[in-house]
């Protein structure tokens, strides 16, 4: 008699294997096969096009009615299977019992629903059968109709391009920092979200879902920071479980998956499982690769022939029309790996191999992807790529030759970008004037265009524009490059940061064709910077970018412990603030108590653990962050000036405290000490400042680029102004031109040197405009920038920094 | 031997960070790359005991907060021309959650 073989789940898997047990052996056995959803097999992949309207149902079906027919396949469409009972050898499907002899479980995964409220309302699905893709159809169908997409993964972004070709409005909410975080570095992240915003698309990373609301159907949904986005219809596609539910009621061994051997037998021998219900070795599988070689498997063990799994390697592709999106294989980084980078700016090209030992481990590639397999296959087999390293990355075609263009950042710039932000004079103008009065030297095109011809800062990108509109002929001098992550200078990086308006990490790191993946401790903090600087309001600051001091505002010391400075404006305090900074010393033995240069109180040797609590206590008292540990406003010394002194002539420490307190909380590229003294006679030595003012009778005579540290210097005079409210304005101005221009760790002696005395005179004494504009810009940042970060965290932001993961004794049991 | 004892999860710890595990042998700094891996190294700079968990993280590698020495994550050698060493310890991930291997901390406190 025939074996009577039952399949539960009519899916990817189940059809394969069905194949592949008809080819080997036909009259093996009679087969039922069970399927929960209405229909028989189809490929699930392509519900994407069926849902962008690219492809109709019809035409994904893999097998039909003539195939079962044909195989003599009893189909029980419609038909879930609820128990399975192995001692009595059958399973049930409504109040049906059908006996097997063998049993296959291919009953693939359950989407995953966030379980916050709201999750049960109509109009909220998932996306995994023919069912939610109906459903998604005909909610777009509606005028103006609005989606929600939970889950920046390949399903949900696969949904959301779908829809929104569809006319829908789309927000995709996303719980990581970058989309597809598990397929992409954040370099692809960033260029896929770029590319899916220009569609219409609103991408939401660190997306925290708190609940959809609605009454008797989905209207919003709500993030935990408030944001509410609305919605007709919510999709969650935030990953999936593997459906074990029968399996595990039938006491079969399951972990995450249905545990099976090579074979695909589970730990009862008459039960083979397939697919993503299943885990072999510690891995559950959720791409149809892996899942098509167990089908052949299971085929095989059913009809007594040898074969065994092994494990794969999997490789992704976004299925979005016009998206060219590749990775396989491992692509994090690691010491013993190296990594190869291409980024093609005008192009929206990246591309990145992992090696290790000369052989490729992963690989993520974007915009262009026709090498994909290529690397994927050499990934498998463990090719030596020794031989072809140096070209490997352009590809199979291109084995043989190719040269990286250094100049393609600023060829790729189009004709009306701002190269000059002094004079204002863009790209096309100064290619423009090269070529029609025929210049050939950098002065002769300041001259013409007045390009380069104020602050400096933009020349190298005005010579590589001269380099490519002269050719080789003209030879710039050499910058010096940021670091070795790219061959572009501070200048030149900080001008294109403004003229591309790149306002990412990632985005500067590939609009600028950086040479690693993640950039370098020199470089992060440096584009850490001139982004807060130059887009206060939109840039989102990275702490990891940032120096220790900064993240976790304190100074580092050199046994490990930190340093607590607070504010004490214009080194002006009280005896109710001293009392306070006693009890804080006490209550936290704090070993030492120092006055510092800059005129306030340094509490030395706290340990990390104390910080928070340090600060809450401070803070009950009145103090701020003092900022000591920043690349910021540190301190404005004074002297006592008209209010005490006798030769005071002005109230040096009203105005001391007055520019604190407007200034506190700036960033800036390095440390800003000022002073303010009273009269010539110079108390509060403000002539050897960042910045600083001497008053006299007449008024207020502003002086700057002094320096007393590795280098001495005396300060140089900017100018003489009447009142406070102007020495104000021209302080305030003349910090911000420095924090436009200046380099990072650059001081402002040596940005005044390079930029020249005179042009920041001209810039800030005589041009009203240009102060104003200096003047709100910076107003403007403050808006932003003016938070205590002490009181932030004492109420908990950060708070992974400040407490150890684990504290960890010995194990009990391990003598 | 191995014996695995569960420190965390991978959320615990911000990307390109670190935190930190206190140990009967001392500090244990435990990294997580802009790609999610994660390094356990001893959080003591050969150099002057400079605390590399507050180190900025680029790639598999943290640059001491104190004067810049460069360590792998993966080996904990010093990088370029700077020689000196940081002991590593195992790590293992099961989905989010992080174990590390105690064998290497009783032999260190057995020396
Ligand atoms: C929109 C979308 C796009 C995708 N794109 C890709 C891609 O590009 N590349 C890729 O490799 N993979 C992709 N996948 C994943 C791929 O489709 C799955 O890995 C594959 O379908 C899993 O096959 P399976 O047979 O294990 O499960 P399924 O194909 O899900 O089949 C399981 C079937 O069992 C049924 N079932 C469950 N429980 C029972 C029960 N108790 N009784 C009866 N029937 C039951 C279910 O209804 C289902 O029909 C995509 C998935 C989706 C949803
Ligand atoms: S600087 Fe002049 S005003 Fe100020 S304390 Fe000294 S002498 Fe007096
Ligand atoms: S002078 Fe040198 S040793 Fe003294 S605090 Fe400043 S950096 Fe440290
Ligand atoms: S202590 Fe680490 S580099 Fe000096």
């Amino acid at each position: 008699m025939t074996e009577k073989l039952v399949v539960v789940g009519a899916g990817m898997a189940s059809g394969r294997m069905l194949e592949h047990l008809f080819e080997a052996d036909p009259g093996a056995f009679d087969v039922t096969l069970f399927g929960a959803e209405p229909r028989g097999n189809y490929n699930r992949i392509m519900l994407s096009p069926v849902l962008a309207g690219e492809k109709t149902y019809e035409e994904i079906v893999t097998h039909d009615a003539g195939w079962y027919a044909a195989n003599n396949v009893d189909c029980r469409f419609g038909g879930t299977v609820t128990r399975i009972d192995r001692k009595a050898k059958l399973i049930v499907s409504g109040d049906r019992e059908t006996p097997y002899d063998k049993l296959v479980v291919a009953t693939g995964s359950a989407p995953f629903i966030i379980p916050v409220a709201g999750r049960d309302l109509p109009g909220v699905m998932a996306f995994r059968d023919l069912d939610d893709v109906n459903a998604m159809v005909a909610a777009a169908g509606k005028p103006n109709a609005r989606a929600v997409v939970i889950g920046g993964g390949l399903l949900g972004l696969e949904a959301a391009a779908a829809l929104r070709s569809r006319g829908m409005e789309v927000v995709v909410l996303h719980l990581m920092g970058h989309l597809m975080e598990r397929q992409l570095d954040p370099a692809a992240g960033y260029l896929l979200q770029k590319e899916l915003e220009g569609r219409g698309i609103k991408i939401h990373c660190k997306a925290q879902t708190k609940a959809v609301l609605g009454d008797s159907h989905a209207e919003a949904v709500l993030l935990e920071d408030g944001t509410i986005y609305p919605a007709d219809i919510v999709v969650m596609a935030v990953g999936i479980r593997p459906e074990t539910r029968i399996a595990v009621d039938a006491g079969l061994y399951v972990e995450r998956g249905i545990v099976v051997n090579d074979q695909m037998v589970s730990s009862d021998p008459d039960i083979l499982a397939i697919g993503e219900c299943v885990e072999h070795e510690n891995i559950c599988y959720g791409l149809v690769a892996p899942l098509y070689d167990m089908a052949k498997v299971a085929a095989r063990t059913l009809v007594k022939q040898d074969a065994a799994f092994r494990p794969v390697e999997t490789a992704t592709q976004l299925k979005v029309t016009g998206v060219s999106l590749y990775s396989a294989g491992d692509f994090a980084d690691g010491d013993d790996r190296e990594e190869i980078v291409l980024r093609d700016a005008s192009a929206g090209i990246y591309k990145r191999l992992v090696l290790k030992e000369n052989r490729i481990l992963g690989a993520v590639l974007y915009g262009e992807t026709a090498d994909g397999s290529w690397f994927f296959d050499m990934l498998k087999k463990g090719t030596d790529v020794a031989e072809m390293r140096d070209t490997l990355i352009f590809g199979q075609a291109y084995q043989g030759g190719g040269q990286l263009d250094p100049m393609a950042a600023v060829a790729a710039l189009p004709d009306d970008a701002e190269i000059c932000g002094c004079n204002g004079v863009c790209k096309g103008k100064i290619v423009g004037t090269i070529t029609e009065k025929g210049l050939t030297t950098l002065d002769a095109v300041r001259a013409h265009t007045k390009a380069s011809n104020s602050c400096g800062t933009c020349t190298g990108l005005v010579e590589q524009l001269m380099r490519l509109t002269l050719g080789d002929t003209y030879n710039p001098a050499a910058v010096q490059p940021m670091c070795g992550c790219t061959d572009l200078g501070h200048d030149d990086v900080r001008r294109l940061i403004k003229a591309k308006g790149l306002k990412t990490i990632p985005a500067v790191m590939q609009e600028l064709e950086w040479k690693t993946s993640c950039g370098c401790a020199k470089c992060r903090p440096a584009l850490n910077y001139y982004l807060v600087a130059d887009w206060p309001d939109e840039y989102a600051d990275d702490y990891q970018s940032r120096f220790v001091n900064e993240r976790v505002h304190a100074n580092i010391q050199k046994d490990g412990t930190y340093s607590v400075v607070p504010r004490m404006w214009g080194g002006v305090t009280s005896s109710k603030e001293l009392r306070a900074i006693a009890d804080v010393v006490d209550k936290f033995n704090i070993p030492t108590v120092k006055v510092t240069g800059g005129q306030r109180i340094d509490m030395l040797g706290i340990q990390k653990e104390d910080l928070p609590a340090v600060w809450a206590d401070l803070g009950k008292a009145g103090f701020v962050s003092g900022h000591a540990y920043a690349k910021g406003l540190r301190t404005v010394k004074t002297c006592v000036g008209s209010d005490w002194c006798r030769f005071g002539t002005q109230d040096s420490t009203g105005l001391g405290i007055r520019i604190e307190k407007f200034m506190w909380g700036s960033w800036t590229p390095a440390k800003v000490k000022m002073a303010v003294s009273g009269c010539p006679r110079n108390c509060a030595e403000a002539t050897c400042k960042d910045v600083g003012v001497i008053c006299v009778d007449s008024g207020f005579e502003i002086h700057f680029a002094g320096a007393a540290g590795l280098d001495i210097k005396g300060t140089e005079v900017l100018g003489l102004v009447r009142s406070e409210d102007e020495a104000l304005e021209h302080i305030v101005a003349l910090v911000q031109m420095y924090r436009e221009q200046g380099r990072y760790l650059e001081r402002i002696y040596k940005w005044a040197k390079r930029v020249g005395i005179e042009e920041i005179r001209r810039q800030i004494m005589e041009d009203a405009d240009k102060r104003k504009a200096y003047f709100d810009r910076f107003v403007f940042s403050q808006k932003f920038a003016q938070v205590d970060p002490w009181s932030e965290r004492v109420s908990g932001k950060d708070k992974h920094e400040f407490k150890p993961m684990a504290e960890l004794g010995f194990p009990q049991a391990a003598e | 031997m191995s014996d695995w004892i569960e420190i965390g999860r991978l959320d615990d710890i911000p990307q390109r960070g670190a935190r930190c595990v206190n140990t009967p042998i001392g500090r244990i700094a435990v990294f997580r790359t802009a790609t999610d891996d994660v390094y356990a190294i001893e959080d003591r700079c050969p150099h002057r005991g400079g605390p590399l968990s507050q180190g900025i993280v680029h790639g598999a590698e943290v640059t001491c907060p104190l004067h810049n020495w460069v360590f792998s994550l993966e080996t904990g050698l010093a990088q370029g021309a700077d020689e000196g060493a940081v002991r590593t310890f195992a790590l293992k991930r099961d989905g989010s959650r992080i174990f590390m291997d105690a064998t290497m901390m009783m032999a260190i406190a057995a020396e």
